[in-house]
């Protein structure tokens, strides 16, 4: 199945109706809703540009790889914009999108899911760095929450002697668990409350509909993966970094949203 | 026994200045209250003296060496420190000592809190249900089972009744006759009378002794 660009230009009758929303209930969002509607459109036409380039016959896949590594750069800065009273936000995110990456794609293509091509490699990265993005901002936001919150308990035991690490430990479990409630939920909920993505998407390509299963119930698993791996690294960053080398507990303010 | 000194000490809070170059000598004895008005700077000043903070500028020293060249967890198990509000962690109040003191056996945690006047079956109750007296007293004893030279109080009995508040003052002041030193913020005139052995007032930037008070304990000493 294909989709003309008359198609396209018809498609963005919803995007009025959003606009037409916010207009009858005086919202003030129009504007924002036609900037990033067009945003998306212009930013999703230079990624199909790109990758038409980078798919086509007889390219390197080192190519690849350079467009992977510009993605996690962005994705970092883009992490920290986002959360920007979080300290050191940015070297924490870009280690944990390169884990995250460096596990997901391991499996992927180290065990033989799918082939290393192209093709493969960079929505899947894609995926990878989106969702993990997600998951920094939202786990950073949860321990700046928790440490603000819990400040009086960490300093207490830290006035009982112990190492900042130590002092934090009980905390980042309750962050951990916090931060990855929504992709489990997401999980779980997934083929019964809504079709993901992926699996649409493939559907709608004609791609026959348990292929399209499997592949999404591996994207799934990715994203599941990745969501822990980059929650786990934030959040041991994120508390080295909420510590003075003598112990003592930084100012932190609640997290902005 | 050790005592600190305050070397030209400056501490700002926000955009107020706490401390502007005070020097002062807090001696390793008795008890040294901290005074000054509301929003003074005393929790900040206390505060320094266990590296909880760090000063601006200037030094403060702990028995004759200054707290930057101590070990921060060595010296908050030398200097202990009781915060305003009780700070109960998850579980018993086993589990809470055991926090302090992971080693320490069922008979040790008993001792302490025998210390603190708090019945010793309490070991196995959760924190949450204590009282805010009794609560306050856990977490003197918690501090007290790492057993420190010097406790720190930042008002502890602010958030307490009169009937618990007169108890842990007079917990404190055991532990004081059996050699204990304490520096303890105040917040109440009447009970600075009754513990203190020195006041020295936060005042124009400065931490300074004041004879001014009429002290139960420096006529009875």
């Amino acid at each position: 199945m294909t989709i003309s660009w008359t198609g396209l230009a018809v498609s963005l009758v919803l995007v009025v109706v959003a606009a037409g929303i916010s207009l009858a209930w005086r919202l003030g969002l129009e504007r924002s809703i036609v900037w990033a509607a067009a945003r998306a459109l212009v930013q999703l036409l230079i990624v199909g540009g790109i990758l038409v380039l980078l798919l086509a016959p007889g390219v390197s896949l080192w190519w690849s790889w350079l467009w992977v590594a510009a993605m996690l750069a962005y994705a970092a800065y883009t992490a920290r914009q986002r959360a920007p009273s979080i300290p050191g936000l940015l070297p924490v995110a870009g280690l944990a999108f390169l884990a995250a990456g460096a596990v997901c794609l391991l499996v992927l293509f180290g065990l033989g899911v799918f082939p290393l091509t192209s093709r493969t490699l960079v929505p899947m990265a894609g995926l990878i760095v989106g969702n993990a993005m997600t998951s920094t901002v939202l786990a950073g936001r949860r321990l700046q929450e928790e440490f603000a919150d819990k400040r009086g308990e960490i300093e207490a035991r830290l006035a009982l002697g112990q190492s900042g690490r130590d002092a934090a430990r009980p905390y980042l479990r309750g962050v951990l668990r916090s931060a990855l409630s929504p992709q489990i939920e997401t999980t779980k909920a997934t083929g019964l409350v809504f079709l993901p993505g992926a699996m649409t998407g493939l559907i709608l390509a004609g791609v026959p509909p348990v292929q399209a299963v499997l592949v999404q119930a591996v994207v799934m698993f990715l994203v599941l993966a990745a969501a822990a791996t980059t929650t786990s690294v934030v959040a041991l960053g994120l508390v080295r970094r909420l510590f003075t080398p003598d112990d003592r507990l930084l100012a932190l303010s609640r997290a902005r949203t | 026994m050790p005592g600190f000194a305050l070397r030209g000490v400056v501490l700002r809070h926000g955009d107020a200045t706490v401390l502007d170059g005070a020097d002062a000598e807090l001696p390793g004895e008795g008890v040294t209250v901290l005074w000054g008005p509301s929003g003074a700077g005393k929790t900040s000043t206390l505060r320094l003296l266990n590296r909880l903070d760090v000063p601006d500028g200037g030094s403060v020293a702990y028995d004759g060496t200054d707290l930057a060249d101590l070990d921060p967890r060595a010296l908050r198990r030398r200097v202990g420190m009781v915060f305003q509000r009780p700070t109960p962690f998850a579980g018993t109040v086993a589990d809470n000592l055991a926090v302090a003191s992971p080693d320490a056996d069922r008979t040790t945690m008993q001792q302490a809190l025998e210390r603190v006047s708090l019945a010793t079956d309490l070991l196995d109750r959760d924190a949450d249900t204590l009282s805010g007296g009794e609560l306050q007293r856990m977490c003197l004893a918690r501090t007290l089972i790492t057993a420190p030279e010097t406790l720190l109080l930042d008002e502890p009995t602010s958030a307490l009744d009169a009937e618990p508040a007169q108890e842990f003052e007079r917990t404190v002041l055991d532990l004081v006759g059996g050699g204990l030193t304490v520096v303890w913020v105040g917040h109440d005139a009447e009970q600075v009378r009754r513990v203190a052995d020195r006041v020295l007032e936060l005042r124009d930037g400065g931490l300074v002794e004041s004879r001014e008070w009429e002290l139960a304990r420096r006529s009875s000493s």
